[in-house]
């Protein structure tokens, strides 16, 4: 199954990226633009959504500054054979 | 004194941090896929951009199999220091307080800045002066300084050194430069004094930290 | 033999892919039949301009490239020079300037990327990193856009992969507008005994590809973007390369470790043309032959055609090739750093690059035919008869007074200050950087016994453009000048020649005669060139641009604390002019703020007394006599003045003898001719220099016949600040 795992910066930290990206709309003639934050997307086929809050803890996130929303989608497919199984990729001959 | 100097993939500053080192005692590198800490009495993780910086900075380079001995040696008293990448990692690992973020000026800065110490009594500044002003470079993109409590850290004791006079080139909470653990045997600093220990290039403010360690009474 | 894929694309596809009917006709006389597709493929990116230089190969072998600390000359992936205690230093220059026009940021980051592979693939360890960009006014909001996105992109890659940043310049000229100019200069060290080249030897010995994954990348790119102009076609703007300057530094490492253990026979990094250039190239100068299998190439994605693999321009990435013996070292160490080393091929006595998928050849060419025998040219110069290009729009009130001309030059875009750029780049990696940027005419590095070595680059768009043969010795005289300010005598010249189609008479002149003063100056001078980079092709609709040389110079200096620096350093000091300085006003940096058309040509320079000017600065730098030297370059005397001033904090009082017009002592240039010294009174009449006044005060005072300017250090830093708006 295919998971998606969107990262924000945590509420109240100042995030200049969304404050950048905020001036930059209006200048491009977009109006009525508000709290804009830039975060990050990991997508990722999982045999056990289960696991995923755990992963999100352990590498995925950095809970001191970030905050996280998991969503899993049962009816997208997982992608099949990864790049990280291509030949050589793990350093060896394929 | 025996410094060991971490490298990983995408370590930038790990010679320069083994010249450092070496201006004091003695230092060698210590390759991230050993366990092995091979004896060394401090331990120096330096700059540069560990696994590309990827997921986040210092994220990857935090779960390394040497860090599982930086961090057992850490918790024994043995003196680690962290610059900029390095501050990076041991606050992803735990070992350090915060976190850092991008700074508010989302660009990459290199310049020359004054640091102040705050405190003499952690393994790397014990051979300073407190409210000595030290020329330093700093040359980051992600070294804003974040503490959920900054008060808390504050009367702890352990903000161990601060940007001088509207230096602050990123935007770190209290111009926080530098931050030390509960036990003062772990610092993490963003400006890098392993690139001032030497008047030709600049400065030789940086070489009291190393001076510092090698104070540090050996096991 | 004749390999088994059948497709025979034929002449249309030829065409389409750059090459011409005559061309085309050649590859197939010299194949004996026509080409299929993977071998069309090859032919057509290596008989590209960019990879053979078939329009100025001729005119660069009229260069002189031998000197006594010459180590590694033209044709190798970088030049070396000699620098002492068994240390040499490699560099070279190379132009990235179409995919900056697609894609600023990965344009630069690339250009970056594969000069520095360039150094490293012959054994030395980069140390050092400049850049020349060119771009359009700053009115433009697209020229903002693309120099913002450039200046990142040089920073992305050059702190990632741990060089410093050193120096660099930059330009605005409208010419530029629809071609800006990338140009990446690198510098590394090595002890010569671990120099390696990159001819393939030794039959039976395995070749093996290391660095990332191979992908989609710039196919095409070569071929494509750099041998014709852009705008016509613009559907055939083709993927753009993306780098990843962490797989870099594992790349370097990993070919620095190969290299320090003795387990290479040779090395080449894949740059434009991918596996198709280097494979040909190591064959070439070995005169031997390779077999490749492209399926065992690791792949980034799936279903990749054999010739696809063959051209695929994805990054960091190098070939290697070793004896047999060894092959299992050199993955293991591959291994080491996760760079997929992959054995891929055999070296061969057959002087045939053959291609194989798995036991099926898809490709068999003669390396001779790939590279050695692509045509070369001879261009049909001829002099413009009308200006090529017009005047650069006004912008400073005919009226202003001399005060108000030094702000403006001050605050124009290519005198103002770059500390803005310079400060996103690292530039004390490595712990060997003396001199930073904006402490000196050249940054200084030092070398392990305590001397250190000096490199600037330097290149003139406008002033080659008014007479391409005098602008480009100025070029070379100005870089040469900025070398003597700190100290050091040069050892060897790098070139990037920017121009534009030379298949137009016009053109072609002015790379000829370009070249012409480059050789002249070069010999004047006694600096051989060591290698360099051409760029053709780089114009559009609204025409070509500045015809423009950019030439780096290292140089080595025997005292790394004695490094010189511009600014001013102690109220009191004496203020001197030295050289034989000969400003004019037309083509100077005033002539282009008051609109003025180019001139039909420069004013003719005395070279061998600027060399003797450039020795005597030299020899007082290095005797610690002097407390300042800087150059006079763009805005003459008065700017020059102004920026040692403000280097240092410090003021000047300054009267000029104004035999001739004033505005013209003020504000005239003559590059590579005239230098502003500072230092006690005694050490500048000992260097025949020109009493011109006093450091002290705040303010710089310039009195030139009855022309005088007076303007405070506050005043000229905001002006000179000016740059810092480009990169909020």
């Amino acid at each position: 199954m295919r998971a998606r795992v969107l990262v924000r910066p945590k509420a109240g930290i100042l995030d200049p990226q969304g404050i950048a990206v905020e001036r930059a709309l209006p200048a491009l003639g977009f109006q009525g633009v508000q709290n804009v934050h830039v975060g990050r997307l990991i997508e990722l086929d999982v045999e056990d959504p289960a696991q995923l809050d755990d992963m999100c803890r352990k590498l995925l996130v950095n809970p001191l500054i970030e905050d996280y929303e998991v969503v899993p989608d049962a009816s997208r497919p997982a992608l099949g054979p990864s790049q990280s199984d291509a030949p050589g990729a793990d350093g060896t001959k394929g | 004194m025996r410094f060991g100097v971490v490298r990983f993939p995408g370590t930038c500053d790990d010679v320069d941090a083994l010249d450092a080192c070496a201006k004091v005692g003695d230092a060698e590198i210590l390759w991230h896929g050993d366990r092995e800490l091979r004896g060394v009495d401090a331990v120096v993780i330096p700059g540069g951009f560990s696994y590309g910086d990827y997921l986040r900075v210092g994220a990857i380079a935090r779960f390394s199999p040497v860090m599982e001995s930086v961090m057992a040696f850490a918790r024994d008293g043995g003196p680690v220091l962290g610059i900029c990448n390095g501050f990076q990692v041991l606050c992803e690992a735990g070992l350090l307080p915060g976190a850092l973020l991008p700074n508010v000026g989302l660009r990459f800065i290199c310049r020359q800045v004054g640091v102040v110490v705050e405190r003499t009594d952690t393994a790397f500044t014990s051979a300073c002066e407190p409210g000595q002003v030290l020329s330093i470079p700093v040359k980051h993109t992600t070294g804003r300084y974040f503490a959920p409590d900054p008060a808390a850290l504050e009367a702890a004791g352990q903000v161990v050194l601060r940007y001088a006079h509207d230096g602050n080139p990123n935007g770190s909470t209290n111009d926080i430069a530098g931050v030390c653990n509960e036990r003062r045997n772990v610092v993490g600093l963003m400006p890098h004094p392993e690139h001032a220990v030497d008047e030709l290039l600049g400065s030789a403010d940086g070489l009291t930290l190393f001076e510092s360690a090698a104070r540090v009474p050996v096991v | 033999m004749s390999p088994s894929s059948s497709t025979v694309p034929g002449l249309q596809s030829a065409l389409e892919l750059g090459l011409t009917e005559q061309e085309y006709g050649l590859v197939c006389d010299k194949l004996g039949r026509e080409p299929n597709e993977v071998e069309l493929a090859m032919f057509s990116l290596l008989w590209s301009e960019h990879c053979s230089y078939k329009h100025s190969r001729k005119l660069l072998r009229t260069l002189p490239t031998e000197g006594e600390h010459v180590v590694m000359g033209p044709g190798e992936n970088a030049g070396a020079v000699d620098v002492g205690d068994g240390l040499a230093v490699a560099f070279k220059v190379e132009s990235h300037n179409h995919p900056s026009a697609v894609e600023p940021f990965q344009g630069a980051a690339t250009g970056v990327g594969g000069i520095l592979r360039d150094i490293f693939a012959i054994g030395a360890r980069p140390i050092a990193v400049l850049d020349s960009l060119r771009f359009g006014e700053p009115s433009s909001a697209r020229s903002r856009y693309l120099l913002d996105h450039a200046v990142s992109g040089i920073a992305h890659y050059g702190n990632s992969v741990g060089v410093a940043t050193v120096g660099g310049e930059v330009y605005h000229e409208a010419p530029y507008e629809q071609n800006c100019l990338v140009n990446a200069m690198a510098l590394g060290l090595a002890r010569r005994e671990r120099m390696i080249r990159s001819a393939a030897a030794g039959v039976g010995n395995v070749v093996v590809l290391f660095g990332s994954s191979t992908g989609r990348d710039g196919i095409g790119g070569a071929s494509v973007l750099a041998s014709a102009e852009l705008g016509v076609n613009d559907d055939k703007r083709p993927t753009v390369q993306v780098g990843d300057p962490f797989a870099g530094k594992k790349a370097l490492e990993c070919s620095l470790e190969l290299l320090e253990r003795g387990l290479l026979v040779s090395l080449q990094d894949l740059g434009a043309a991918g596996l198709t250039s280097s494979s040909a190239e190591m064959a070439s100068k070995g005169g031997v032959g390779l077999d490749l299998d492209v399926s065992r190439v690791p792949l980034r994605e799936a279903d990749m055609e054999p010739f696809e693999i063959m051209v695929s321009e994805s990054q960091e990435r190098m070939l290697c090739v070793c004896e047999p013996e060894r092959v299992d070292e050199v993955l293991a160490v591959c291994a080491k750093w996760e760079v997929h080393g992959t054995a891929i091929g055999v070296v061969t006595d057959t002087r045939h690059l053959r291609v194989l998928d798995g036991d099926r050849v898809v490709g068999d060419v003669p390396v001779v035919a790939l590279v050695d025998e692509c045509p070369l040219y001879d261009l049909e110069p001829a002099r413009p008869e009308r200006p090529l290009y017009a005047p650069p729009a006004a912008t400073l009130d005919p009226a202003a007074d001399a005060r108000a001309t030094l702000l403006a030059l001050l605050g124009s875009p290519n005198v103002a200050s770059r500390l803005p750029l310079f400060q996103q780049y690292d530039w004390i990696v490595q712990s060997r950087t003396v001199r930073r940027p904006g402490e000196a005419d050249a940054a200084v590095l030092r070398l392990p016994a305590g001397n250190a070595i000096a490199v600037a680059i330097d290149g003139s768009g406008r002033r080659v453009a008014a007479d391409p043969y005098t602008g480009t010795v100025e070029a070379v005289l100005e870089c040469a000048a900025n070398l003597a300010c700190v100290g050091a005598e040069p050892l060897g010249l790098t070139n990037c020649l920017n121009f534009g189609n030379p298949e137009k008479p016009h053109i072609a002149w002015q790379l000829a005669e370009s070249i012409r003063g480059l050789g002249d100056a070069c010999r004047a001078l006694g600096v051989p060139v060591v290698g360099g980079n051409v760029s053709l092709y780089n114009e559009g609709a609204k025409g070509p641009i500045y015809p423009t040389p950019v030439v780096g110079i290292v140089g080595g200096l025997p005292d790394a604390a004695r490094a010189g620096r511009l600014a001013f350093a102690r109220a009191g000091d004496a203020i001197g002019l030295a050289g034989p300085f000969a400003p004019r006003l037309p083509a100077s940096e005033l002539a282009k703020l008051r609109g003025d058309a180019l001139p039909h040509a420069l004013a003719e320079l005395d070279v061998s007394a600027a060399r003797a000017a450039h020795e005597a600065v030299r020899d007082a730098v290095r005797a610690g006599a002097l407390s300042s030297a800087h150059d006079v370059a763009e805005g003459g005397l008065a700017v020059a003045l102004a920026e040692s001033a403000l280097a240092g904090g410090i003021g000047a009082v300054v009267s000029v003898d104004a035999g001739g017009d004033a505005w013209t002592r003020l504000f005239g240039e003559a590059p590579g001719s005239g230098f502003v010294v500072s230092g006690p009174r005694a050490a500048l009449e000992s260097l025949g220099a020109e009493l011109l006044g006093e450091v002290g005060g705040d303010a710089v005072e310039i009195r030139a016949g009855d022309v005088a300017l007076r303007a405070t250090l506050a005043e000229l830093r905001e002006a000179h600040g000016s740059l810092a708006a480009l990169f909020p």
